[in-house]
């Protein structure tokens, strides 16, 4: 039951670097654009590029490797199988053959492609939760959100269940671990028996759970109009996002790089 | 019934940065039939101990026996300790889940394997200690009854598997003056006509006073005092260091000496206290 505690939210390591300190948006959109790209370059010269590219970006943000390749450790079985379909999949000239599975040069060269641009994609990504905190991430979506609000897209409304759902994480871990060594103390077993069992065990773990997150959300919705909220319309912000100098540099660099990778690559 | 801790540690997150020492080289006994009272200021570590008892935190180092078992063992049937040293947690209320009151109480019982002829007769008894009608209740659900009920039907689940042990973490956190009062003379009925081993964790000093035998005060981790209600209370300075006081009554007896009245200031209750300043104004022979 200590294990619930040691649970961390979000992959956000704080730092104080270049990366660190770039608007949420700037990250955001440089994410975007980053996917895009992948998608439009072809060649491995161009892969070449943008791993470099983000090389030097994971280099400027001071954050160790070890924590990069993290997040790639649980993908690597769809690595692995993207690789092997295409290995085997694909017609082409035939390097060898085993019974009726071909491996085929065009195979190996998309395979290896496939997981050029999925790895590419985990770790460039990576980069924007690693260096941005959760309550900046979601204060940079609701900003670039805003102009859907003519459409029809609550953005505020959104960000704010964001960060209510993060701040409450934590609360009902500990909800959780609490209610558990209460039937605990009173015999009760969510270990052992068989799935139907275990089921029916964690009745009086989640009734509780439930109705006290119940109760939470009435007190917090009373605390929160108390304090005068009325939807995020005329709110303004204590922390205001700022485009520095720096933002505009770096999405003028990653735009420019993008459009001439995308474009010769 | 007795529980004993030998030079028990504890910290939680262990092994992590954050790691923090809970409990420090912590030993005591808690013998059968005793009221024991169980303070400390917040941090102190009270809810930690008080979860070692029975076994829900097991000690990074140390012993815990409860009725000379040992829980420190891997196979040691912590299911049947946990029946006999009943745990009340705070805001007890917080853990009901049952459709109806009859099967919320019954759930320790049922989790003992009881049949449900006894189930019913556990939960009529343990409604009856308190103060609730079996009749009126059992089949309402426990959600519709009020703040007050609502503690006291949490409380009965515990004490409807009959332990011989009751632990209650802060029992009338949140009630008002008169279901305080109700609770604590049920947990003192059971002490003194159940013959349950009472152990108290509270922030009132007044209620400590009143039915504890025996006080224990926690501070960062160890035991600061350990002794007769008077003998701790004895301490006053040392208390006010800690951020705790004396009752308010002790508290009257001690100013009324700083003014010059010669009164003993070993006075727990108000009526102690009367007793005490009538025979040091030599009014008695008007009473």
């Amino acid at each position: 039951m200590r294990m619930l505690r040691s649970v961390t939210i979000g992959q956000h390591i704080p730092g104080d670097s270049l990366i660190h300190r770039l608007d949420p948006r700037t990250k955001i959109l440089s994410s975007i654009v980053l996917i895009v790209l992948l998608f439009v370059v072809k060649g491995f010269i161009g892969y070449g590029l943008v791993a470099l590219g983000i090389a030097l970006v994971v280099r400027a943000s001071n954050i160790p490797l070890r924590f990069v390749l993290r997040g790639v450790r649980p993908l690597m079985v769809i690595l692995v199988f993207t690789l092997t379909l295409h290995l085997f999949m694909t017609d082409g000239r035939i390097i060898f053959q085993i019974w009726f599975l071909k491996v085929t040069w065009e195979g190996l060269i998309r395979g290896l492609m496939m997981g050029t641009r999925l790895l590419l994609l985990i770790i460039g990504t990576s980069m924007l939760t690693l260096t941005t905190s959760p309550m900046q991430l979601t204060d940079g979506i609701e900003t670039l959100l805003r102009p859907g609000k003519k459409i029809g897209i609550p953005a505020h409304e959104l960000a704010m269940m964001m960060t209510i759902a993060l701040r409450f994480i934590p609360t009902l871990l500990e909800e959780t671990e609490k209610i558990m060594k209460a039937q605990m103390a009173r015999g009760a077993d969510f270990q052992s028996g068989g799935i139907t069992q275990r089921a029916k065990s964690l009745i009086p773990l989640l009734v509780p759970l439930f109705v006290n997150a119940f109760r939470r959300a009435d007190d917090l919705a009373i605390a929160m109009e108390a304090r005068g909220y009325r939807g995020g319309e005329g709110r303004t912000k204590l922390r205001e996002l700022k485009f520095q100098r720096s933002d505009m540099m770096a999405l003028g660099f990653v735009l420019a790089f993008a459009l001439v990778v995308g474009a010769f690559f | 019934m007795s529980i004993r801790l030998e030079n028990v540690f504890f910290s939680y997150l262990e092994g992590t940065p954050t790691s923090q020492a809970a409990l420090r080289n912590v030993s005591l006994e808690i013998e059968d039939g005793e009221f024991v009272g169980l303070i400390g200021p917040t941090g102190s570590g009270k809810s930690t101990l008080i979860q070692h008892f029975n076994g829900l935190l097991k000690p990074d180092s140390g012993k815990v026996f409860v009725d000379g078992v040992d829980l420190t063992l891997k196979d040691t049937q912590l299911r049947l300790i946990r029946q006999k040293v009943g745990m009340v947690f705070q805001y007890p209320e917080h853990q009901l889940f049952g459709e109806t009151v009859l099967e919320d109480v019954g759930f320790g019982p049922r989790n003992g394997g009881l049949s449900e002829e006894e189930i019913v007769k556990r939960v009529r008894e343990a409604l009856a200690y308190v103060g609730l009608d079996y009749e009126v209740l059992k089949d309402q659900s426990p959600f519709e009854l009020s703040g007050g009920q609502k503690r006291r039907v949490a409380i009965a689940g515990v004490l409807a598997m009959r332990p011989s042990v009751l632990v209650l973490d802060e029992p009338t956190a949140g009630l008002d003056p008169a279901g305080r009062e109700e609770i604590l003379a049920e947990i003192k009925q059971l002490h003194d006509e159940g013959g349950i081993t009472v152990v108290l964790v509270t922030h009132s000093m007044e209620d400590v006073a009143r039915f504890a035998d025996r006080l224990i005060v926690m501070e960062q981790g160890t035991i600061a005092l350990d002794g007769t209600s008077l003998e701790v209370f004895g301490q006053a300075g040392r208390l006010k260091d800690m951020g705790l006081g004396v009752p308010e009554i002790t508290e009257l007896m001690y100013e009324l000496k700083a003014h010059g009245l010669d009164v003993d200031t070993e006075i727990l209750t108000v009526a102690e206290a009367e007793a005490e300043i009538i025979r040091v104004m030599g009014w008695g022979c008007q009473k």
